[in-house]
């Protein structure tokens, strides 16, 4: 019944899963979509879980902790995914090449095959950060085959880009 | 789900149970319906039920399946469907314990603490504090006490809860929250008072004075808790029972609770009186008027519990229970066995004579129907009426004989085994038909702590019976079938016979030879000519003493006597004395035959020493005394030797420092202390290496009309040189001379007996009779029990406890304590009887009679003056 009331008004679901390496800002990201505003954070030992409804879509975001005991425990999420966003910090130069390994190790697990990707290049209000294209190459992502990418800059504490985001994923719903 | 079951109940019968056959297997595949998008709230529901179900059915999850199911909950949380919540904090608990990598869920629980959602924040308490990581706690520990103090009872009472399983470990962190604690005590729900009672005395049990503040505070305040009313008496009884001159109002308090409105607070406060040690007659007879009226209530709980604290309270005060008696006989019908066998034996415990058989014969009928528990409780009621009417020891020991045929536990078999030999002890008319059924039962017993313990028994009992012959085939029987522990019980009870009973004593010991090799001392020719005297010593010595006077036959015949009684220098084995033994009586075993350097006993060793050839035949070696700490750079023990003339005082020395070797090494013996006695010569040790211990002697004269006792001073004289470790060279210089104090060495009355095994003391006690009779009263203030004083007098006198009378009974304040040993005079060897009536009173400590009697006076007085 439920369904077919959503179907109806055009109100559809997606289930999302942010991941990525400690510290990139995906809490911030989450609440700032939920809230509309900035929050301070602790790292997440677990994950969080909130609905973001954008455009009459009901987007269903798992934000799963992205500290080195927490990484094995992602794949426990992956089920019923369909989108993963990736959130990577494009200041941090240093571990671009850790986030890239994590990346593919999510992406080339069967449960995800079908999940469209969006990275987002967060932090961009820092000085000296990677650019979009920057981030492609070092992410990998030109030599992925059967995947729908994008890699869209952010600034989780203003906002800037998020919704962006969102509206790349919209594109997609079915 | 309630709705549910019931709807489903109305079509199926009672016992329909809506989960039955569900399949682990089955279930695990259906968590899929969990990764659903959008969830379906219903079923999740119902997934977390059943999940429920199979785990509190005991069903077992491996880890792995465990976890798997665990993560697929954890995506509940997207839910805000309130019924699915709580079902997915409860499962998260059950699943806890088993699973792996739970930390996931900490931050979700942690963000559900601070919810406005009440029962969020009350079962994400509970749960979060399950996973006990004190640097996570340290974070929540501010939520945590705020929600002690919550306005809502059952976020309150999920904190203090949550507290009291953190105690178990993290009890520091939990100490910090006393004050909001106390604050909860003074709440006004029901369950949050209750539970922060407990929690604060849980806090505060260690401390007497703030458990009494505790008490005094709650019962000067309204409790209105019934579960905190339960909580306080218990609280309140156990101050009362620790300290009888406390506050009175603390009773008060109890007996206002007899009056409540609760049932469950007037029985609690009924139970705490009646397990009181001695409580007012006011206040037990208002506590058992009650319990009274609980025995003729609709609701079995209450019979139960009534009938049960009536039971237990008949067991040390069974007039008090009498008055109930009529109300207790309608219960003996009771269609609940637990509620009937529990009448039946309270009233066997207060009841007449006359009703007994009655009582029996309603027990028979369904002692089978009841589990091992209330079947221990039987057999203690018999135990207890046995002793009020011993005419009727006949009837109760054939059920009791009847009941140990059938199937039963370890405790209820020994309940059985021990009321049995208690009615064997206090009831000699039940002597020989008590022990044939305890010989039958050893045929079949399944239990080898039950069979040696009664074989042990055999041997003490039987041979003084009319027909002791028709024992020893059983006895025999377990020799070639049983396991060691039983074999060894079974020879050492046929010794005893062969001891008390010269005429059966050739067949005992071709029996003997026939079953063991162990014992070969009585193969030897000679042998069974030793089997006549009390066997009270080593065997190792025995066999040395043999091999001597075989060597060197003499004219007079050998004698028990001439055999050194004292311990053999076991001291690292135990010792094992096979008379003395209890249910470790292992006389095949070659006793005490020690592989150290002493081989054959101190008797050897002396022996060989020139100065004390001509001492003659060492009667006596004390226990090692230690004379240093264990720690210390050299470590000295002391035995005290008893010859008829001398003392040889043994110095086993030990050097502990890898680059000394000592030598010369001499005691220096101070003997002013020990009145009319002198230090004859000494024995040096001429060298001692690191490590390997050795010994060096002094001889003391003793005076031929005295058995002085007091200290000794002593300290060791050597000369230190220096040993290098690497070369193995031992320094040529001088070296230095050194003088090593020791600490004072007693020498007491102990030191002049031995104690020997009598089987018949009151025998033996006549044939002495009182013509060196010495009779002295003391009175010891400081002992703190009966069983302290019985320890401490066998241990001061060196003797051995006669007829069992080393254990004294339990809750009996009067004991007779009956002791036998050789005294070691320099002309002969004097045997001494002791007969030690005591009585014990609380503060007062112990008051004794001691009746000595030996052939001796000097003898009798020394032993009577010991004390």
């Amino acid at each position: 019944m439920g369904k077919m009331i959503s179907k109806l008004f055009g109100n559809k679901e997606m289930r999302v899963l942010m991941l990525g390496l400690d510290a990139a800002g995906k809490t911030t990201i989450l609440y700032k979509l939920k809230l509309g505003q900035g929050v301070s954070t602790i790292p997440t030992v677990g994950f969080n879980v909130e609905t973001v409804t954008f455009k009459k879509v009901k987007f269903n975001v798992w934000d799963v902790g992205g500290q080195d005991k927490i990484r094995p425990l992602w794949r426990h999420y992956y089920a019923g995914t369909q989108a993963l966003i990736f959130v990577v910090d494009s200041s941090d130069r240093e571990r671009i090449e850790e986030a890239r390994q994590e990346l593919m190790r999510i992406i080339n697990d069967r449960e995800m095959k079908d999940a469209i990707l969006l990275v987002f290049a967060n932090k961009n209000d820092l000085p000296n950060v990677m650019d979009g294209e920057e981030i492609k190459e070092k992410l990998g992502l030109g030599k992925l085959k059967d995947r729908h990418w994008h890699v869209q800059s952010s600034c989780a504490i203003s906002g800037d880009g998020l919704l962006d985001g969102l509206t790349w994923l919209n594109t997609y719903i079915k | 789900m309630d709705k549910r079951d019931r709807g489903e109940k109305k079509d199926d019968d009672e016992s329909y149970v809506p989960f039955q056959g569900l399949e682990k297997g089955a279930l695990l595949q259906e968590r899929r319906i969990l990764n659903e998008t959008p969830l379906n709230p219903k079923k999740c529901c119902q997934f977390a039920t059943k999940l429920l179900y199979l785990v509190e059915q005991g069903e077992k999850f491996t880890k792995t399946e465990a976890t798997e199911v665990f993560f697929a909950i954890t995506k509940l949380f997207q839910s805000k469907d309130i019924p699915l919540r709580r079902m997915v904090y409860l499962v998260l608990k059950a699943l806890i314990p088993m699973s792996d990598d739970v930390i996931i869920v900490i931050a979700s629980l942690t963000k559900d603490i601070n919810s406005k959602n009440d029962l969020y924040k009350a079962n994400a308490i509970r749960v979060l504090t399950q996973i006990t990581d004190s640097a996570m706690l340290a974070q929540i520990e501010r939520y945590l006490k705020q929600a002690i103090v919550d306005k809502e009872g059952y976020v309150a009472s999920a904190a203090l809860v949550s507290g009291a399983h953190l105690l178990d470990g993290n009890t520091e962190i939990v100490k910090r929250w006393i004050s909001e604690v106390q604050d909860a005590l003074s709440s006004k729900h029901v369950m949050v008072q209750y539970h922060a009672l407990g929690l604060f005395y849980e806090l505060k049990k260690h401390d007497r004075l703030a458990v009494n503040k505790l008490v005094t505070f709650m019962i000067k305040n309204t409790v209105r808790s019934p579960f905190a009313h339960c909580l306080l008496i218990r609280f309140t009884a156990q101050l009362i029972e620790e300290n009888p001159n406390t506050d009175k109002s603390f009773l008060s308090y109890i007996e206002t609770c007899l009056r409540h409105k609760s049932d469950m607070v007037i029985y609690e406060a009924a139970k705490a009186i009646c397990g009181l040690t001695n409580p007012p007659v006011s206040s037990l007879t208002a506590a058992i008027t009650v319990l009274q009226l609980f025995l003729s209530s609709p609701k079995p709980s209450l019979r139960f519990a009534a009938v049960r604290t009536l039971n237990k309270l008949a067991q040390t005060k069974p007039a008090a229970v009498t008055p109930s008696n009529l109300d207790i006989e309608n219960l003996i019908t009771d269609s609940n066995r637990s509620i009937a066998t529990l009448a039946i034996t309270t009233l066997l415990k207060t009841g007449q004579e006359a009703s007994v058989d009655r009582l029996m014969k309603q027990i028979s009928g369904f002692i089978n129907e009841i589990s091992d528990e209330f079947k221990i409780v039987v057999v203690d009621a018999i135990r207890v009426l046995c002793t009020k009417f011993p005419q009727k020891q006949r009837s109760l020991l054939t059920f009791l004989a009847s009941i140990l045929r059938e199937e039963g536990g370890f405790e209820y078999k020994k309940a059985i085994v021990d009321t049995i030999m208690v009615i064997i002890s206090e009831i000699p008319e039940s002597k020989e038909s008590g022990l044939t059924h305890l010989c039958e039962f050893i045929e079949d017993c399944e239990f080898t702590q039950l069979a040696v313990q009664i074989l042990h028994l055999l041997g003490k009992e039987g041979p003084p019976t009319q027909a002791p012959s028709k024992y020893i085939r059983h006895i025999y029987n377990r020799i070639s079938l049983e396991n060691a522990a039983v074999r060894a019980a079974a020879v050492s009870a046929l010794v005893r016979f062969g001891v008390s009973l010269p005429s059966l004593r050739p067949s005992i010991t071709s029996l003997i030879k026939r079953a063991t090799t162990g014992l070969v001392i009585l193969n030897k020719s000679n042998g069974n000519k030793y089997l006549g005297g009390d066997f009270n010593v080593p065997l190792a010595n025995l066999e040395f003493a043999l091999r001597q006077y075989q060597t060197n036959p003499s004219t007079t015949p050998f004698s028990i006597s001439m055999v050194p009684a004292g311990a053999p220098p076991s001291s690292k084995k135990k010792e094992t004395k096979p008379t003395k033994g209890q249910k470790e009586a292992a006389a095949p075993t070659p006793a005490a035959v020690d592989g150290g350097s002493f081989g054959e006993g101190f008797a050897k060793t002396l022996s060989a020493i020139p100065q004390f050839a001509k001492l003659g035949t060492l009667q006596k070696s004390s226990k090692p005394f230690e004379l240093t700490e264990s720690e210390t750079e050299y470590v000295v023990s002391c035995i005290k030797h008893c010859f008829a003339t001398h003392f040889v005082l043994q110095f086993n020395v030990t050097n502990t420092l890898n680059d000394q070797v000592l030598e010369k090494v001499t005691p220096k013996v101070d003997v002013s202390g020990l009145k009319g006695t002198t230090v004859e010569s000494v024995v040096p040790l001429p060298s001692l290496p690191y490590g390997a211990p050795g010994a060096c002697y002094a001889l003391v004269k003793r005076p031929t009309d005295s058995f002085p006792s007091g200290t000794v001073r002593i300290s060791l004289k050597f000369i230190t040189k220096e040993f290098d470790v690497s070369t193995g060279q031992i320094d040529d210089g001088p070296g230095y001379e050194d003088d090593y104090t020791l600490e004072d060495l007693t020498v007491d009355t102990s030191d002049y007996v031995q104690g020997t095994f009598v089987a018949n003391f009151k025998e033996k006690w006549e044939e002495i009779g009182d013509e060196f009779e010495v009779v002295e009263t003391y009175s010891l203030s400081t002992m703190k029990s009966l069983q302290g004083a019985v320890d401490e007098v066998t241990k001061f006198l060196g003797m051995q406890a006669a007829d069992r009378t080393e254990t004294v009974p339990p809750k009996k304040n009067k004991h007779v304590l009956l002791l036998s040993g050789n005294f070691i005079t320099s002309a002969n060897i004097v045997p001494a009887l002791v007969r030690v009536r005591m009585m014990f009173a609380e503060g007062q400590g112990a008051q004794m009679e001691l009746a000595v009697r030996s052939t001796d006076d000097e003898v009798s007085t020394a032993i009577a003056g010991a004390i």
